[in-house]
């Protein structure tokens, strides 16, 4: 469930109280309400689901996620025999994950109502 | 296509699977709990790829397929109704209630259309009024914003003529139900990366401090899968059991507040009946008194009806990944998309209609008519 | 998918009453035709259930196809339904090596349809048909009540003649053969979908609606050991091949990566969790071809403008008989199942 795909916001605009954009997905554009992703601006790429972005894409921690995996993808290419080294497996595994960013002892979101208003 | 090409990498996809072997020295038992992860593992035959060693369960997490069986039938009724433009998601159009479903009613006249987005719902609502307009609002928490959104537009626009039909499921409650069953294989989780997108994966730290099991917030693509499945196994043959986020580029451990918000104000947590499950507490959302006028349950004063699942369905196993699509009799038998006999054949995302589309022809299938 | 199809194989059993899936050219069509046409109308020639019937009339080989159209939009981009009636119509013939000659019209007109709109149409058609060098006949027409049809309906009948000795046929698919694909899928489906839906694209797609007669011929002057030829119509690719696996009682092995789909039309597919290769095409073939012929049709087909992104996408197979598979980018191996009915775009 939750078929989700994430497309580049080209335009953006407000229409009565909502800010609704055209998203970029490969070749094709389309319309998307974008009440959930308030700081997104034109060039983000958001995540777009049943007409809305629900996020918009953390494009540093994307890349730096991708690069480790080039990094075993390259390794594998350089060396096959790299992948059966268990000790180099291990040290790559201390770095591969550092914990989140964010307030890992946040409190969840409170159940208030009718204050936040959307916009 | 950027944030997905990448994903589908054979290299790195192979790179991954040789960690994966090299790091799995005893047997485990996984779950993925989204349909659409199902759907992606199938697809591309991770779990061939992966040693034997590694044993991969498919969970609940297909909202379609759990959809409770009465929840059909009261859409049906409704969408027959002369009145009444009936608007829903595809995935719901062919999931069979108890006598009909969505599609049948179309095929007998009733006006049912299928719609990408719930605002196209509200539209037609707005250019109809002298139409009723329902939305059939389901999904997990992924899609309930949308849903909420929905409502709460048509509230803005004064529109009098728009209500939905909501049957909305939660996740935790779903990993809750399975983990304190007596019954449960599984060690190890990878949680539904895109209802972690919109409500974080603090939830799924509560749920590892209790059960100590490690969970992983895992993406859709083959890459994401993989690379969740090795932070799995890596956990696990180190005693570890915490909460890893896969998903970085869109999930973080709060989620996402506006999309929250909506949800809140609109909805409101309760019990709800999981087709092929039962009553899970606490386990779905329902809209607010305020929104009464919006629900399309209380304006079409639709009876519940009983419904009973055939015998011969092992859902519930399938479900709490007990059992495979192919340990049933039924698979493939009297059990197909065309005559499915329980939810998780029911939809694309459902294990057994996974099984179906992709596997079976690997399957040996002794029919016993 | 009407000109949607969602590759959800859910159920649509509305076994009672006709449905929507029952026109899809998947599992439900093939139903229908078993258990209510051909039981009505038992003979050799309809049993061979190919896209066209070839008989003898006297001493002349006759082909003959009739089809029918639907398409919502009447105007779309790359095409309408009047070149689209000449087009399927000419291709269904084509795909038994026939040459097309000859076109019946039938118009199923909705009363209140604006004349300038039948103007359009006709004038569409016209055109179509001298393009191809076959001319209407004859034809006939109908009006029916408002509501009662979607503006227009057009019948064809297609007449042509077929070469001496030719036999193609979806049961003659030998283990071994290439699988060959003339060019991008999904065009059709994505463009008409486009129009419904109302999606933009940066470059816009077209139909990709065109005439294959004189490609066809071209490909019979190559080499005669091509088994069969199939146009990807209503079903898309997955229809065609699975059709053709079952009566040949063979295995199709296809490789995902030599699959050709256009960006946008991979992107409105990604976006609306539709598979390409169940989206119909108007403009498109697949030939099984004795393999040492492969490289020399393949290059034959680059050289004629329906044919410019011709490859090969798969082997024919011992094994699996029955079945369309599929490798995977990763290299893994799935089933391209036959739709049960439409594909649906889906949110799951």
């Amino acid at each position: 469930m939750c078929l989700a795909v994430p497309g580049k916001l080209v335009e953006t605009q407000s229409i009565s109280e909502s800010r609704v954009g055209v998203v970029q997905f490969g070749g094709i554009k389309r319309s998307v309400f974008l009440d959930f992703v308030p700081e997104a601006q034109v060039g983000d790429y958001v995540l777009v689901h049943v007409g809305f972005a629900i996020s918009r894409m953390d494009e540093e921690e994307a890349q730096r996620t991708y690069k480790l995996l080039e990094h075993i993808g390259m390794l594998e290419i350089e060396d096959p025999a790299f992948s059966g080294d268990p000790d180099a497996a291990e040290s790559l595994a201390s770095i591969e994950r550092s914990p989140n960013p964010g307030p890992e002892t946040a409190e969840p979101i409170p159940a208030t109502g009718g204050n936040n208003a959307i916009r | 296509m950027r944030y997905v090409d990448e994903y589908r990498d054979p290299r790195i996809a192979q790179a991954l699977v040789d960690r994966i072997h090299t790091r799995t020295k005893k047997p485990w038992v996984l779950m993925e709990i989204c349909g659409g992860q199902t759907h992606t593992l199938m697809r591309y035959g991770i779990d061939e790829l992966i040693p034997p060693k590694v044993e991969l369960v498919h969970g609940p997490g297909c909202p379609v397929c759990v959809t409770p069986i009465e929840v059909v039938d009261k859409a049906a009724e409704i969408a027959a109704r002369p009145d009444v433009i009936f608007v829903s998601y595809g995935d719901m159009l062919r999931v069979p209630g108890t006598r009909s479903d969505l599609f049948r009613v179309k095929a007998h006249g009733g006006d049912v259309r299928i719609a990408y987005s719930p605002m196209e719902a509200v539209k037609i609502a707005a250019n109809n009024p002298s139409k009723k307009v329902v939305f059939f609002g389901i999904g997990f928490e992924t899609t309930a914003p949308a849903n909420a959104m929905a409502v709460w537009k048509a509230r803005e626009l004064g529109l009098k003529n728009f209500s939905e039909l909501v049957s909305h499921v939660l996740v935790p409650p779903a990993i809750r139900l399975l983990l304190n069953s007596a019954e449960n294989r599984v060690q190890g989780f990878i949680a539904p990366g895109h209802v972690c997108t919109v409500m974080g994966y603090w939830q799924y730290k509560a749920l590892v401090d209790e059960f100590h099991v490690p969970i992983v917030v895992g993406g859709f693509e083959p890459v994401d899968l993989l690379e969740a499945i090795l932070m799995l196994v890596t956990q696990l043959e180190n005693g570890q059991a915490k909460v890893e986020n896969q998903y970085g580029r869109t999930v973080d451990y709060a989620g996402n507040h506006p999309a929250q918000v909506i949800m809140e104000e609109v909805f409101e947590v309760a019990d709800r009946k999981w087709r092929g499950i039962g009553t899970i507490p606490m386990s779905g959302l329902r809209l607010r008194d305020e929104f009464a006028v919006y629900d399309a349950e209380k304006i079409f004063g639709v009876e519940a009806l009983e419904a009973e699942e055939p015998a011969e369905c092992i859902a519930a196993q399938v479900l709490q990944g007990l059992k495979k699509p192919i340990d049933c009799a039924a698979f493939a038998c009297q059990c197909t998309p065309e005559h499915p006999l329980g939810a998780p054949m029911v939809s694309a995302e459902g294990a057994c209609a996974a099984y179906y589309q992709y596997r079976r022809h690997a399957a040996s299938l002794k029919c016993i008519a | 998918m009407s000109a949607l199809t969602l590759n959800c194989p859910v159920p649509a059993v509305a076994r009672d009453h006709v449905s929507l899936g029952h026109g899809s050219g998947g599992k439900l069509s093939a139903e229908l035709m078993r258990d209510v046409f051909l039981p009505a109308f038992r003979n050799e020639t309809l049993e061979r259930l190919e896209d066209q019937a070839t008989v003898k009339l006297g001493n002349v080989q006759i082909a003959m196809t009739t089809d029918s159209f639907v398409v919502k939009p009447l105007f779309f981009r790359g095409g309408d339904i009047g070149s689209l009636a000449v087009h399927g119509t000419v291709n269904d013939l084509a795909m038994g090596g026939a040459t097309p000659l000859f076109l019946s019209v039938a118009f199923i007109i909705e009363e209140g349809l604006p004349m300038e709109t039948l103007r359009r149409v006709t004038a569409s058609l016209g055109r179509a048909a001298s393009a191809c060098g076959v001319q209407v006949i004859t034809g006939d027409t109908k009006v029916v009540d408002k509501g009662s049809g979607d503006g227009v309906f057009i019948n064809t009948t297609g007449l042509g003649l077929t070469p001496e000795g030719l036999y193609l046929s979806a049961g003659a698919a030998r283990p071994g053969d290439a699988v060959i694909l003339s060019g991008f899928i999904g065009d059709h489906g994505i463009a008409i979908l486009a129009e419904r839906e109302g999606l933009e694209f940066e470059t816009q797609v077209e139909s990709d609606s065109a005439p294959l007669h004189t490609l066809v011929a071209q490909m019979l002057e190559t080499t005669r050991a091509i088994r069969c030829l199939r146009d990807p119509t209503r079903g898309g690719v997955s229809s065609s091949l699975n059709e053709i696996a079952a009566q040949s009682q063979v295995g199709i092995l296809l490789e995902e990566e030599a699959i050709p789909v256009r960006d946008e039309v991979r992107g409105a597919c990604e976006m609306l969790g539709l598979d390409p290769l169940y989206v119909a095409n108007e403009g498109k073939l697949l030939a099984i071809v004795d393999p040492s012929d492969a490289d020399k049709l393949v290059a034959t087909m680059r050289r004629h403008p329906p044919g410019l992104e011709a490859r090969q996408i798969g082997i024919v197979t011992e094994s699996d008989r029955g079945w369309v598979t599929m490798r995977t980018v990763l290299g893994t191996t799935r089933i391209v199942d036959m739709l049960a009915g439409d594909q649906l775009p889906r949110i799951c």
